[in-house]
């Protein structure tokens, strides 16, 4: 006893190798402490009779010191070997330790159903399956980030793709959508919005409404046929029909006016977009293509 | 002599700065060595073109894609074993048409941020894909699942650090599965200038799938969409491999005559002169990224039991030269 308490005082205040000081308290390494916490009444270094349980592959054993064997190290440890039973497990270590310190033996007791609790536990994550985090090295993200750059440049997408289009539609994979001849159709285009645009000049002496609207859906449909507009119009019918615009109430029509507003934004940003907006049926849009008239024609 | 030569080596002098000094003048003169080189080339074909002759065929500049590794798996044109394998593999009965591909799209069990984004982008993109929360299902499971429900494949995206950052294609029933590395996402809303895709069905283009690998990974590919494009609305998907990475694209085109500057820009055909061109113009819409496949397992997904076809190695990083896809 009084070889403990010497110890203690030496381990305690001078340095302990187990010894781990945390921000949330002092606790002990040991593999053979029974509760983890550096105390004088936990230490396995200074007390000369202990016990502790301890795990092997699944299985518990009981592992005591007694003073008797104190000169021995090579057999201070007595090792019982406990039943996976806990119950059965626990009337072991109560006949082990039968005249043992109360303390100890309860402390001994609660790391055995913590054990048991935390191998239960354990048993069945490993049913689940858990995902598994791999780390790849820095030096390899970079790499292969660089040569994704170069193959990104050497590959020039827009242009391979645009390529292969162009291929397909030789080789005639397309069929019959795309050879319509042209020019006798943009003629005949340019004849039907002659006949629109004197239509709606007619019609504006009239002040009909409801006529005017439907003049309007005529030289709607007619954009329909094409893909794209690319119309060749006189200003001088875009001006009417601005003006017209303006003067109508109805509802029908100030959806569509709607339509030809947002448009002429999508003009002012990029005429290509302006383009695209053109496969929506029934959008207006087609007959106001002033500035993209003078570039592009329809079509193949 | 020796003496001579060895003032040529820098690298056999000690004094560091006589060594550098030496290495500059060699550089110095290797680059006007060069210059002029290319001056005379360039006065050759001057020379040549106001003569009227042929200028001297131009050398082809080297490219990695040129001096690529010799692979004894490049697929050629002629080979039978190839269509033989093409008919027998997992693919053939949706690409025959036979089954309507039917894609199922989840997640990792943590989906964050782009995620979602990224998923309602590829459903946009993949006619007939359902999306389906993860929860904490198996993905073995899952696959159970995707089975009896009559999907064709199953596409989980998984994130990392709030990003998706890897694509897992299984095809179904039994059919291989790929998993790939995702970068460079690119949403449509993050597009300048983007479009809106429609309904129609899309075309594929895949491009500079060389090897049988590559040929497998890009029937994979076409198994996820329908065969039977609608032309008319001119969408185009593409998947174009370069360097092992695969670039995906998605298009809305159109096509357009271009004519050259002489001709009339009314098109009277009696003033053109020069030819018409044909061009094609693209908008893009949908999502852009890259993918890189890091394995190919034959078989649904089974990380423990399963057989793979191809794994990525660092090792197989060592060669510059050297592809797979």
């Amino acid at each position: 006893m009084q070889h403990d308490e010497v110890i203690w005082q030496v381990i305690r205040h001078n340095h302990c190798s187990f010894m781990a000081k945390i921000e949330t308290g002092i606790f002990c390494r040991n593999p053979y402490n029974v509760t983890g916490i550096c105390n004088r009444s936990s230490c396995p270094l200074a007390n000369s009779r202990y016990a502790t349980i301890r795990d092997h592959d699944g299985v518990f054993y009981l592992y005591m010191k007694t003073i008797e064997r104190a000169h021995m190290p090579n057999k201070l440890w007595e090792r019982v070997k406990l039943p996976r039973n806990y119950a059965k497990a626990l009337e072991i270590i109560d006949k082990h330790m039968l005249y043992w310190p109360k303390l100890l033996v309860h402390k001994t007791k609660q790391r055995l159903t913590k054990m048991t609790q935390m191998r239960i536990r354990m048993r069945k994550l490993a049913l689940k399956t858990r995902e598994k985090i791999m780390t790849v090295p820095t030096k390899e993200k970079k790499r292969e980030a660089r040569r994704e750059e170069k193959a990104e440049k050497a590959a020039v997408l827009e242009k391979s793709i645009e390529k292969e289009l162009v291929e397909r539609l030789k080789k005639g994979v397309y069929g019959d959508i795309y050879n319509y001849p042209i020019d006798e159709y943009n003629k005949i285009l340019d004849q039907e919005v002659g006949k629109g645009a004197l239509e709606e000049e007619y019609e504006e002496e009239e002040e009909a409404e409801i006529e005017y609207v439907e003049g309007y859906e005529e030289l709607e449909e007619e954009d329909d046929m094409e893909d794209f507009g690319g119309l060749d119009m006189g200003d001088d019918s875009d001006v009417d029909e601005d003006e017209d615009e303006d003067d109508e109430v109805s509802v029908a029509f100030e959806r569509k006016r709607g339509k030809k507003e947002t448009a002429r934004r999508l003009q002012g940003k990029d005429e290509r977009e302006g383009a695209k907006s053109k496969k929506k049926p029934k959008v207006l849009v087609e007959v106001e293509r002033e500035d993209t008239s003078g570039r592009q024609r329809a079509v193949m | 002599m020796t003496k001579a030569k060895e003032a040529l080596l820098p690298s056999t002098i000690k004094n560091k700065e006589k060594r550098s000094a030496v290495h500059a003048k060699l550089k110095h003169q290797k680059k006007i060595e060069k210059k002029k080189k290319a001056n005379a080339r360039e006065a050759a074909e001057k020379r040549a073109l106001e003569l009227g002759e042929e200028p001297a065929p131009k050398n082809i500049p080297r490219t990695i894609e040129n001096t690529r590794e010799f692979d004894e798996t490049i697929c050629r044109p002629d080979d039978d074993e190839l269509f033989a394998g093409n008919d027998a593999d997992e693919f053939s009965s949706i690409l025959k048409q036979e089954h309507i591909p039917k894609v199922l799209i989840t997640t990792s069990r943590f989906n964050s941020t782009r995620g979602p984004a990224f998923i309602s982008d590829l459903q946009s993109v993949i006619p007939n894909a359902h999306y389906y929360k993860r929860g904490t299902y198996d993905l073995k499971k899952i696959v159970e699942y995707a089975k009896k429900k009559d999907f064709t494949s199953v596409i989980v995206v998984h994130t990392n650090r709030r990003e998706p950052d890897a694509l897992l294609i299984i095809a179904l029933p039994d059919g291989p599965t790929a998993h790939f590395k995702l970068s460079k996402l690119v949403l449509r809303k993050d597009l300048k200038n983007h479009g809106n895709p429609t309904s129609h069905q899309p075309e594929l283009v895949l491009t500079n799938f060389t090897t049988r690998l590559g040929h497998r990974i890009g029937r994979l590919m076409q198994s996820l969409f329908p065969q039977d494009p609608n032309f008319r609305g001119r969408r185009v998907v593409t998947f174009h491999n370069q360097r092992d990475f695969i670039f995906f694209r998605h298009h809305r085109y159109i096509f357009e005559t271009k004519e050259s500057k002489q001709a009339d820009s009314k098109g009277k055909v009696s003033e053109k002169k020069a030819q018409e061109k044909v061009i094609v113009r693209l908008q893009e819409c949908g999502p852009r990224f890259t993918l890189k496949l890091t394995s190919l397992q034959n078989g649904t997904f089974d990380t423990r039991g399963g057989e793979y076809e191809w794994v990525h190695k660092p090792e197989m990083d060592t060669s510059r030269r050297r592809f797979f896809l």
